[in-house]
Protein backbone atom coordinates (compact mmCIF):
# COMPACT_ATOMS: atom_id res chain seq x y z
CA UNK A 1 0.00 0.00 0.00
CA UNK A 2 1.16 3.39 -1.29
CA UNK A 3 0.39 6.29 0.80
CA UNK A 4 0.99 10.12 -0.99
CA UNK A 5 3.72 11.21 0.65
CA UNK A 6 5.92 8.37 -1.25
CA UNK A 7 4.64 9.81 -4.80
CA UNK A 8 6.04 12.07 -6.85
CA UNK A 9 5.28 13.67 -9.95
CA UNK A 10 7.52 11.57 -12.85
CA UNK A 11 7.53 8.49 -11.07
CA UNK A 12 7.00 5.28 -13.21
CA UNK A 13 4.57 2.66 -12.45
CA UNK A 14 6.09 -1.08 -12.64
CA UNK A 15 5.03 -2.06 -16.39
CA UNK A 16 2.77 -5.09 -16.99
CA UNK A 17 3.16 -7.05 -20.07
CA UNK A 18 0.44 -9.77 -21.02
CA UNK A 19 0.07 -12.25 -24.13
CA UNK A 20 -3.52 -11.57 -25.41
CA UNK A 21 -5.31 -14.60 -26.73
CA UNK A 22 -8.95 -15.29 -28.02
CA UNK A 23 -9.79 -16.87 -24.44
CA UNK A 24 -8.35 -13.07 -22.67
CA UNK A 25 -10.87 -11.32 -25.26
CA UNK A 26 -13.41 -13.52 -24.82
CA UNK A 27 -13.53 -13.85 -20.95
CA UNK A 28 -13.02 -10.52 -20.91
CA UNK A 29 -16.47 -9.32 -22.61
CA UNK A 30 -18.54 -12.04 -21.26
CA UNK A 31 -17.26 -11.00 -18.16
CA UNK A 32 -18.54 -7.79 -18.82
CA UNK A 33 -22.22 -9.16 -20.25
CA UNK A 34 -20.83 -7.77 -23.63
CA UNK A 35 -22.33 -10.14 -26.11
CA UNK A 36 -21.51 -8.14 -29.44
CA UNK A 37 -19.75 -10.67 -32.21
CA UNK A 38 -16.80 -8.78 -32.99
CA UNK A 39 -15.70 -9.85 -29.55
CA UNK A 40 -16.40 -13.47 -29.76
CA UNK A 41 -16.83 -14.00 -33.87
CA UNK A 42 -13.69 -14.01 -36.12
CA UNK A 43 -15.73 -14.23 -38.57
CA UNK A 44 -17.73 -11.06 -37.74
CA UNK A 45 -15.00 -9.13 -36.62
CA UNK A 46 -12.92 -9.43 -39.90
CA UNK A 47 -15.49 -9.93 -42.76
CA UNK A 48 -18.46 -7.25 -41.43
CA UNK A 49 -16.10 -4.98 -39.46
CA UNK A 50 -12.80 -5.31 -41.60
CA UNK A 51 -10.34 -6.05 -38.46
CA UNK A 52 -7.93 -8.67 -38.65
CA UNK A 53 -8.92 -10.56 -35.80
CA UNK A 54 -11.53 -10.17 -32.78
CA UNK A 55 -10.48 -7.79 -30.31
CA UNK A 56 -10.56 -6.46 -26.64
CA UNK A 57 -13.93 -4.70 -26.30
CA UNK A 58 -13.79 -1.47 -24.11
CA UNK A 59 -14.88 -2.53 -20.42
CA UNK A 60 -12.46 -4.90 -20.36
CA UNK A 61 -9.81 -2.46 -21.39
CA UNK A 62 -11.34 -0.27 -18.72
CA UNK A 63 -10.61 -3.38 -16.37
CA UNK A 64 -7.24 -4.24 -17.26
CA UNK A 65 -6.63 -0.40 -16.95
CA UNK A 66 -7.97 -0.50 -13.29
CA UNK A 67 -5.81 -3.48 -11.99
CA UNK A 68 -2.43 -1.52 -13.40
CA UNK A 69 -3.21 1.17 -11.27
CA UNK A 70 -4.70 -0.53 -8.16
CA UNK A 71 -1.19 -3.21 -8.48
CA UNK A 72 0.17 -0.37 -7.73
CA UNK A 73 -1.80 1.69 -4.91
CA UNK A 74 -2.67 -1.60 -3.09
CA UNK A 75 -6.01 -2.44 -2.25
CA UNK A 76 -6.85 1.28 -0.42
CA UNK A 77 -6.15 3.55 -3.95
CA UNK A 78 -9.46 4.45 -5.24
CA UNK A 79 -10.51 4.90 -8.62
CA UNK A 80 -11.97 8.42 -9.30
CA UNK A 81 -11.72 8.82 -12.46
CA UNK A 82 -10.88 6.80 -15.42
CA UNK A 83 -10.70 8.38 -19.48
CA UNK A 84 -9.21 5.86 -22.07
CA UNK A 85 -9.19 7.05 -25.97
CA UNK A 86 -8.61 3.75 -27.88
CA UNK A 87 -6.72 4.20 -31.56
CA UNK A 88 -6.00 0.52 -32.26
CA UNK A 89 -7.37 -2.48 -30.94
CA UNK A 90 -5.80 -5.26 -29.49
CA UNK A 91 -6.24 -8.74 -31.00
CA UNK A 92 -5.01 -12.16 -29.65
CA UNK A 93 -1.10 -13.04 -30.57
CA UNK A 94 -0.42 -9.32 -29.40
CA UNK A 95 1.64 -8.60 -26.32
CA UNK A 96 0.08 -5.72 -24.62
CA UNK A 97 2.40 -3.66 -22.34
CA UNK A 98 0.86 -1.38 -20.14
CA UNK A 99 2.53 1.62 -18.73
CA UNK A 100 2.09 4.46 -16.45
CA UNK A 101 3.83 7.82 -15.08
CA UNK A 102 2.72 10.05 -12.42
CA UNK A 103 1.06 13.53 -13.86
CA UNK A 104 0.55 15.23 -10.61
CA UNK A 105 0.03 14.70 -6.92
CA UNK A 106 -2.42 16.74 -4.55
CA UNK A 107 -4.84 16.92 -1.74
CA UNK A 108 -8.47 18.65 -2.43
CA UNK A 109 -10.16 20.89 -0.18
CA UNK A 110 -11.86 18.12 1.82
CA UNK A 111 -8.36 16.87 2.65
CA UNK A 112 -8.29 13.64 0.05
CA UNK A 113 -5.16 12.75 -1.29
CA UNK A 114 -4.89 12.60 -5.24
CA UNK A 115 -2.67 10.99 -7.99
CA UNK A 116 -3.29 11.77 -11.97
CA UNK A 117 -1.67 9.23 -13.60
CA UNK A 118 -1.13 9.03 -17.82
CA UNK A 119 -1.23 5.50 -18.89
CA UNK A 120 -0.66 3.99 -22.14
CA UNK A 121 -1.65 -0.12 -23.57
CA UNK A 122 1.01 -0.36 -26.55
CA UNK A 123 1.68 -3.29 -28.45
CA UNK A 124 4.88 -3.41 -30.23
CA UNK A 125 5.37 0.40 -30.65
CA UNK A 126 1.66 1.24 -31.38
CA UNK A 127 0.75 2.88 -28.48
CA UNK A 128 -3.27 1.03 -28.67
CA UNK A 129 -4.76 3.26 -25.77
CA UNK A 130 -4.25 6.63 -24.06
CA UNK A 131 -5.46 6.67 -20.74
CA UNK A 132 -5.59 9.15 -17.88
CA UNK A 133 -6.59 8.33 -13.81
CA UNK A 134 -7.38 10.20 -11.17
CA UNK A 135 -6.70 7.66 -7.71
CA UNK A 136 -7.23 8.10 -4.76
CA UNK A 137 -4.64 7.23 -2.21
CA UNK A 138 -4.13 7.55 1.47
CA UNK A 139 -2.55 10.91 2.90
CA UNK A 140 -1.14 9.05 5.95
CA UNK A 141 -0.93 5.18 7.39
CA UNK A 142 -4.27 5.98 9.20
CA UNK A 143 -6.41 7.49 5.97
CA UNK A 144 -8.33 5.23 3.75
CA UNK A 145 -10.40 6.82 0.79
CA UNK A 146 -13.00 4.21 0.86
CA UNK A 147 -14.64 5.80 3.70
CA UNK A 148 -15.34 9.22 1.98
CA UNK A 149 -18.59 10.00 0.76
CA UNK A 150 -20.58 12.75 -0.37
CA UNK A 151 -18.92 16.42 0.02
CA UNK A 152 -16.04 14.57 0.99
CA UNK A 153 -15.28 12.53 -2.42
CA UNK A 154 -14.74 14.84 -4.90
CA UNK A 155 -13.72 11.97 -8.01
CA UNK B 1 -14.98 13.98 -18.60
CA UNK B 2 -13.76 14.32 -22.47
CA UNK B 3 -13.99 17.39 -24.59
CA UNK B 4 -17.43 17.55 -26.15
CA UNK B 5 -16.59 17.81 -29.66
CA UNK B 6 -19.53 20.32 -31.40
CA UNK B 7 -22.51 18.84 -32.90
CA UNK B 8 -23.57 19.35 -36.57
CA UNK B 9 -25.43 22.48 -36.86
CA UNK B 10 -27.37 20.90 -39.26
CA UNK B 11 -28.59 17.76 -36.97
CA UNK B 12 -32.00 17.04 -38.55
CA UNK B 13 -34.89 18.52 -35.78
CA UNK B 14 -35.86 14.93 -34.34
CA UNK B 15 -32.55 14.64 -33.16
CA UNK B 16 -31.18 17.65 -32.03
CA UNK B 17 -34.37 17.82 -29.96
CA UNK B 18 -32.90 15.00 -27.72
CA UNK B 19 -29.58 16.32 -27.05
CA UNK B 20 -29.16 16.64 -23.20
CA UNK B 21 -32.86 14.45 -22.92
CA UNK B 22 -32.54 12.13 -20.23
CA UNK B 23 -33.75 9.06 -22.12
CA UNK B 24 -34.28 4.98 -21.05
CA UNK B 25 -33.98 5.48 -17.13
CA UNK B 26 -34.57 1.63 -16.42
CA UNK B 27 -34.10 -1.12 -13.37
CA UNK B 28 -30.93 -3.39 -14.07
CA UNK B 29 -32.49 -6.80 -14.66
CA UNK B 30 -30.64 -8.36 -12.26
CA UNK B 31 -29.38 -7.36 -8.63
CA UNK B 32 -25.66 -7.37 -8.08
CA UNK B 33 -24.23 -10.34 -7.88
CA UNK B 34 -20.65 -11.32 -6.47
CA UNK B 35 -19.91 -13.87 -8.94
CA UNK B 36 -19.25 -11.28 -11.86
CA UNK B 37 -16.74 -9.56 -9.34
CA UNK B 38 -14.46 -12.91 -9.80
CA UNK B 39 -15.27 -13.19 -13.27
CA UNK B 40 -14.72 -9.83 -14.05
CA UNK B 41 -11.07 -9.69 -11.62
CA UNK B 42 -10.19 -13.59 -13.26
CA UNK B 43 -10.39 -11.96 -16.54
CA UNK B 44 -7.77 -9.34 -15.92
CA UNK B 45 -5.96 -11.85 -13.58
CA UNK B 46 -6.36 -8.83 -10.92
CA UNK B 47 -5.22 -9.97 -7.34
CA UNK B 48 -6.47 -7.13 -5.52
CA UNK B 49 -7.58 -8.68 -1.87
CA UNK B 50 -10.80 -6.29 -2.17
CA UNK B 51 -12.29 -9.22 -4.67
CA UNK B 52 -11.08 -12.19 -2.91
CA UNK B 53 -10.48 -11.50 0.66
CA UNK B 54 -13.65 -10.72 2.91
CA UNK B 55 -11.26 -9.51 5.78
CA UNK B 56 -9.56 -6.68 3.47
CA UNK B 57 -13.06 -6.15 2.28
CA UNK B 58 -14.52 -5.63 5.54
CA UNK B 59 -11.80 -3.51 6.96
CA UNK B 60 -10.93 -0.81 4.09
CA UNK B 61 -14.52 -0.78 1.89
CA UNK B 62 -16.59 -2.10 4.86
CA UNK B 63 -18.26 -5.18 2.82
CA UNK B 64 -17.47 -6.24 -0.45
CA UNK B 65 -17.62 -3.92 -3.52
CA UNK B 66 -17.59 -4.68 -7.24
CA UNK B 67 -14.68 -4.14 -9.49
CA UNK B 68 -15.37 -0.45 -10.32
CA UNK B 69 -15.21 -0.81 -14.30
CA UNK B 70 -17.59 -3.70 -13.83
CA UNK B 71 -19.88 -0.52 -13.65
CA UNK B 72 -21.49 -0.55 -17.54
CA UNK B 73 -22.55 -4.54 -16.91
CA UNK B 74 -25.25 -3.84 -13.99
CA UNK B 75 -27.20 -2.37 -17.29
CA UNK B 76 -26.47 -4.93 -20.03
CA UNK B 77 -29.61 -6.65 -20.66
CA UNK B 78 -29.67 -10.83 -20.65
CA UNK B 79 -28.71 -12.15 -24.49
CA UNK B 80 -32.01 -13.73 -24.37
CA UNK B 81 -35.07 -13.71 -21.74
CA UNK B 82 -38.56 -15.59 -22.09
CA UNK B 83 -40.93 -13.45 -24.30
CA UNK B 84 -38.67 -11.30 -25.94
CA UNK B 85 -38.70 -11.35 -29.66
CA UNK B 86 -36.51 -8.73 -30.31
CA UNK B 87 -32.31 -8.48 -28.54
CA UNK B 88 -32.57 -5.95 -26.31
CA UNK B 89 -29.72 -3.95 -26.52
CA UNK B 90 -27.82 -1.90 -24.32
CA UNK B 91 -26.83 1.83 -25.15
CA UNK B 92 -29.66 2.10 -26.92
CA UNK B 93 -29.35 5.19 -28.13
CA UNK B 94 -25.93 4.74 -29.67
CA UNK B 95 -28.00 1.84 -31.58
CA UNK B 96 -31.03 4.39 -32.27
CA UNK B 97 -28.32 6.55 -33.78
CA UNK B 98 -26.87 3.83 -36.07
CA UNK B 99 -30.56 3.19 -37.00
CA UNK B 100 -31.34 7.03 -37.96
CA UNK B 101 -28.22 8.17 -39.90
CA UNK B 102 -28.33 4.52 -41.67
CA UNK B 103 -24.61 3.87 -40.19
CA UNK B 104 -24.43 0.08 -40.14
CA UNK B 105 -21.38 -0.41 -38.39
CA UNK B 106 -19.89 1.43 -35.08
CA UNK B 107 -17.02 1.29 -32.86
CA UNK B 108 -16.73 3.28 -29.18
CA UNK B 109 -13.82 5.09 -28.86
CA UNK B 110 -13.50 6.38 -25.77
CA UNK B 111 -14.69 6.20 -22.60
CA UNK B 112 -14.66 8.18 -19.38
CA UNK B 113 -15.81 7.10 -16.33
CA UNK B 114 -16.53 8.48 -12.55
CA UNK B 115 -16.99 6.55 -9.95
CA UNK B 116 -18.70 7.80 -6.57
CA UNK B 117 -20.31 5.35 -4.54
CA UNK B 118 -19.58 2.04 -4.55
CA UNK B 119 -21.82 -0.86 -6.22
CA UNK B 120 -22.03 -4.14 -3.79
CA UNK B 121 -23.50 -6.66 -3.80
CA UNK B 122 -27.63 -6.94 -3.59
CA UNK B 123 -27.38 -3.38 -5.06
CA UNK B 124 -30.30 -2.77 -7.91
CA UNK B 125 -28.88 -0.36 -10.17
CA UNK B 126 -30.58 2.09 -12.60
CA UNK B 127 -29.45 3.53 -15.63
CA UNK B 128 -30.34 6.44 -17.62
CA UNK B 129 -28.86 7.71 -20.52
CA UNK B 130 -28.32 11.22 -22.15
CA UNK B 131 -27.20 12.32 -25.71
CA UNK B 132 -24.66 15.38 -25.71
CA UNK B 133 -23.70 15.46 -29.03
CA UNK B 134 -23.27 14.25 -32.90
CA UNK B 135 -21.03 15.24 -34.86
CA UNK B 136 -21.09 16.12 -38.99
CA UNK B 137 -20.65 13.49 -41.31
CA UNK B 138 -16.63 12.92 -41.69
CA UNK B 139 -14.57 10.16 -43.37
CA UNK B 140 -11.90 8.03 -41.54
CA UNK B 141 -10.24 4.95 -41.64
CA UNK B 142 -13.57 2.76 -41.22
CA UNK B 143 -15.34 4.41 -43.72
CA UNK B 144 -17.41 7.32 -43.43
CA UNK B 145 -19.94 8.14 -40.34
CA UNK B 146 -20.49 10.46 -37.25
CA UNK B 147 -18.94 10.50 -33.84
CA UNK B 148 -21.71 10.75 -30.84
CA UNK B 149 -21.07 11.27 -27.43
CA UNK B 150 -23.48 9.17 -25.00
CA UNK B 151 -23.77 9.80 -20.85
CA UNK B 152 -24.80 6.77 -18.90
CA UNK B 153 -25.62 7.68 -15.27
CA UNK B 154 -26.14 4.85 -12.60
CA UNK B 155 -27.96 4.86 -9.20
CA UNK B 156 -28.47 2.41 -6.71
CA UNK B 157 -31.47 1.69 -5.09
CA UNK B 158 -31.15 4.79 -2.22
CA UNK B 159 -30.84 6.71 -5.10
CA UNK B 160 -26.99 7.61 -4.80
CA UNK B 161 -25.01 8.16 -7.37
CA UNK B 162 -22.92 5.44 -8.21
CA UNK B 163 -21.15 6.94 -11.72
CA UNK B 164 -21.26 8.55 -14.72
CA UNK B 165 -19.67 6.55 -17.80
CA UNK B 166 -19.23 8.73 -21.22
CA UNK B 167 -19.02 6.88 -24.16
CA UNK B 168 -17.60 8.17 -27.38
CA UNK B 169 -18.80 5.90 -30.53
CA UNK B 170 -18.25 6.51 -34.57
CA UNK B 171 -20.85 5.07 -36.54
CA UNK B 172 -20.32 4.59 -39.91
CA UNK B 173 -20.32 2.71 -43.75
CA UNK B 174 -17.77 0.89 -44.74
CA UNK B 175 -16.07 2.39 -48.06
CA UNK B 176 -15.71 -1.03 -48.99
CA UNK B 177 -18.40 -2.96 -49.06
CA UNK B 178 -18.04 -5.82 -45.68
CA UNK B 179 -17.76 -9.54 -47.86
CA UNK B 180 -21.78 -10.63 -46.62
CA UNK B 181 -23.68 -7.18 -47.19
CA UNK B 182 -25.81 -8.52 -49.04
CA UNK B 183 -26.71 -11.35 -46.33
CA UNK B 184 -29.99 -11.26 -44.53
CA UNK B 185 -28.39 -12.43 -41.49
CA UNK B 186 -26.06 -9.45 -41.41
CA UNK B 187 -29.02 -6.99 -39.90
CA UNK B 188 -27.61 -4.48 -38.28
CA UNK B 189 -28.84 -5.55 -34.74
CA UNK B 190 -25.62 -7.46 -35.07
CA UNK B 191 -23.01 -4.70 -35.48
CA UNK B 192 -22.35 -2.89 -32.51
Amino acid sequence: MITLDAVKVGDALPPLSYDVTSTTVVLGALAARDWRPMHHDYHFAVDRQGVKDIFLNSPNQGSWLERFVTDWTGPTGRLGRLRFKMRKPIFPGDTMVLEGTVRDVSVDDAGCGWVALDLTIRVGDVTCTESEARVAVPTSPEDNPWRRHGDDWKP
Amino acid sequence: MTDVKPSDPDLPGDVQALIGELQYEELGEFPVERGYFWTSAASVENGNPLFWDDAVADEVTEGPVAPLMLLSAWFRPHHWAPGRAVEKLPLQIHFDLKARFELPEAIMTENTTIFHEPVRPGDRITSAQRLVSVSEEQTRRLGTGRFWIIDVEYRNQRGELCGVERWEGFGYRRDDPPKDASSKDASSKDAR
